[in-house]
């Protein structure tokens, strides 16, 4: 459709439309573009300009070298992403084999079990770190990787929500007959269907990789090792040492991005089929 | 004949053994599968759950020693004490600021269900500061309200004396709402996200019709869009009550809860890990939990009893609405009164 043969209200519309999505767009980015401008200035040359000003170069990296040197964000990386493949790995598997159990057996108790589930959902993470603690240091998993990979393990209520509603789908009869032609319940869970768990899985892995990929608040409780800092805990350091040099702070801060920035153009109808089949209910 | 005869039973018998075998091996699945999430979720939510309760009764610190008994003194302190209970009215700001998102969200999405070009970049442009790390917002945002730094300097482009912007993370009067305000900019995306795909699950052809018929976008919007998402609409605004109540990594970056910014999670977590105060920390947290539940049950009800989408089956109060509505257009004569 032309401009010329558009009603008068559709054009204004249209006008509308891009006006306020624009805008918007520019007040969602704005923040981090600063950040970008900030990250690559000298010191002399941040404290001379405005914010708003470009740096002289975007070719000077001292910064960012600095940043990660300092925060030894290197390490932080490794170990977030040992963290990451593990816990998304098991998760993904003990998730998916209750879910399996949960919806297809029904046993005394089952129905149980499946309420302390549910419950466990409601309780804030932060709200039960108080004596959590007091089981990590008991059980001597405080300042381990495993330790904290364990924790974030029994947290997981998420991916097991999302794979009970990815069963409820499910139906019964791939079940039936895979058992008629002689499977175990075992062979049916593995070869019949885990394999078309993979939206779930998709699922799970975006909303549980964001969420442990950003966690801080447990991190930073169970692991105060110098070198078991997570990128988020070594992120955090800069509140010291920094100050108000933002132009080291917003280097570290763009180092953090960066990673998920470039899944996320990869991985972008993923993430938001994952948000959003996710989040729906009832 | 004889053969026959023989074979039965041994058929028999191994149909036997594979219903034993079945048994057991269902028997075994479901230990094998469950013991591991059921040990994590005993060791890692309820004894920590249980303990809470039982700590919130206690005065006592971190390492071992028991505390003294001090009864529901704790739970009276929570809405005593100055800080906690102010950063109950801190998360007025968050709730409120949830309620702007919610409707930013709703707005934004309606927009990209029209034909938008470039789509793919505006929508990825407002959904990413949802994956960036609180810690990263906290600071992205601590430099962004600094003096004389980002939005000073905006401010002062478009003209603004210096003197006349105020300090939004000092004043008392605005530092909530600043704060609150990240909470906006890095959840609308992700709300926006969900409920286009809401939205977009509607059959397009709808829309078209209705255009055709000459319904306006507004038109569209309240009898096309507006029914196919209002579930979702309500479950994010029960479930960002509780993300209120719960905001944490911005104040604690930024402000570090100073300046009567201190939400309570961050008023938490010093009561418990910097003044000890376990007994004390422990009652907040079942205090949070109890508006949670509240919220949900809420949640639930409404559920229930407002919106019977027909996807369900017939529950008892789409029973009684049905009944309901038939009375009620058997009285006024009027066809309206179903329940959508």
């Amino acid at each position: 459709m032309t401009i010329m043969r558009m009603k008068p209200s559709t054009f204004l519309f249209t006008v509308f439309k891009y006006v306020v999505i624009i805008l918007a767009s520019i007040v969602a980015l704005l923040p981090i573009v600063v950040c970008v401008l900030t990250a690559f200035k000298t010191t002399e040359e941040y404290n001379a300009t405005s914010v708003l000003d470009l740096p002289a170069s975007f070719l000077y990296f001292e910064n960012f070298a600095v940043a990660l040197k300092q925060a030894n964000m290197f390490r932080g990386f490794l170990n977030t992403g040992v963290v990451l493949v593990v816990v998304l790995l098991v998760s993904i598997f003990t998730g998916s084999m209750l879910a399996y159990v949960l919806n297809r057996f029904k046993f005394k108790g089952s129905g149980v079990i499946h309420n302390l589930f549910m419950f466990a959902a409601l309780i804030p993470g932060i709200a039960t770190q108080v004596t959590v603690y007091q089981i990590m240091y008991s059980l001597h998993l405080i300042n381990h990787l495993y330790g904290y990979m364990i924790v974030l393990m029994g947290t997981d209520i998420i991916s097991i929500y999302i794979f009970l509603q990815f069963f409820e789908n499910l139906p019964v009869s791939l079940d039936e007959s895979a058992i008629m032609d002689g499977c175990t319940y075992f062979g049916v869970f593995f070869k019949i269907l885990f394999p078309l768990l993979k939206p779930a899985i998709v699922t799970s892995l975006v909303l549980k990789g964001v969420g442990v990929y950003n966690e801080y608040y447990m991190s930073n409780l169970y692991l105060q090792d110098k070198n078991l800092k997570t990128i988020s805990t070594a992120l955090y350091t800069f509140t010291g040492p920094f100050g108000n040099q933002y132009n080291y702070i917003c280097a570290g801060v763009l180092i953090t991005i960066i990673p998920i920035f470039i899944l996320f153009l990869i991985f972008q109808e993923q993430v938001y089929s994952g948000m959003a089949s996710g989040a729906v209910k009832g | 004949m004889s053969n026959i005869t023989a074979a039965a039973p041994k058929s028999q018998k191994s149909f036997w053994e594979n219903m034993k075998a079945r048994k057991g091996q269902r028997i075994l699945v479901i230990v094998l599968f469950m013991i591991v999430p059921l040990t994590l979720l005993a060791v890692f939510t309820y004894i920590p759950f249980f303990e809470m309760i039982r700590f919130s009764f206690y005065n006592m610190k971190y390492g071992g020693q028991e505390g003294t008994w001090v009864g529901i003194n704790n739970y009276i302190e929570v809405f005593k004490r100055s800080e906690c209970f102010k950063s109950l009215l801190v998360s007025v700001y968050y709730m409120g600021g949830a309620v702007i998102q919610l409707a930013l969200a709703l707005f934004f999405a309606t927009m990209f269900v029209f034909h938008v070009k470039g789509r793919g970049f505006f929508k990825g442009a407002m959904f990413f500061p949802y994956l960036i790390c609180g810690i990263a917002v906290g600071f992205i945002f601590k430099f962004f309200y600094a003096r004389g730094f980002v939005l000073d300097s905006l401010l002062q482009m478009f003209g603004m004396n210096i003197e006349d912007i105020p300090y939004w993370l000092q004043d008392q009067s605005i530092n909530n709402i600043s704060l609150a305000a990240t909470s906006v900019w890095r959840y609308t995306g992700q709300n926006m996200v969900l409920f286009l795909g809401a939205m977009m699950s509607v059959d397009t052809d709808l829309y078209e019709a209705a255009s055709l018929d000459g319904a306006n976008k507004w038109h569209q919007f309240l009898y096309i869009i507006l029914p196919s998402i209002k579930s979702i609409v309500v479950l994010n605004l029960i479930l960002s009550i509780s993300g209120s109540l719960s905001a944490f990594e911005p104040p604690y970056v930024i402000t570090n809860g100073t300046m009567g910014t201190g939400t309570y999670f961050v008023i938490m977590n010093r009561l418990a890990h910097e003044n000890q105060k376990v007994g004390l920390a422990c009652a907040m947290a079942i205090v949070l939990l109890a508006i949670i539940v509240i919220c949900t049950v809420a949640q639930n009800l409404f559920f229930k009893y407002v919106f019977n989408d027909g996807t369900e089956d017939e529950s008892k109060a789409a029973v009684r609405a049905k009944k309901r509505a038939a009375k009620a257009a058997g009285k006024t004569g009027s066809g309206k009164g179903g329940i959508s």
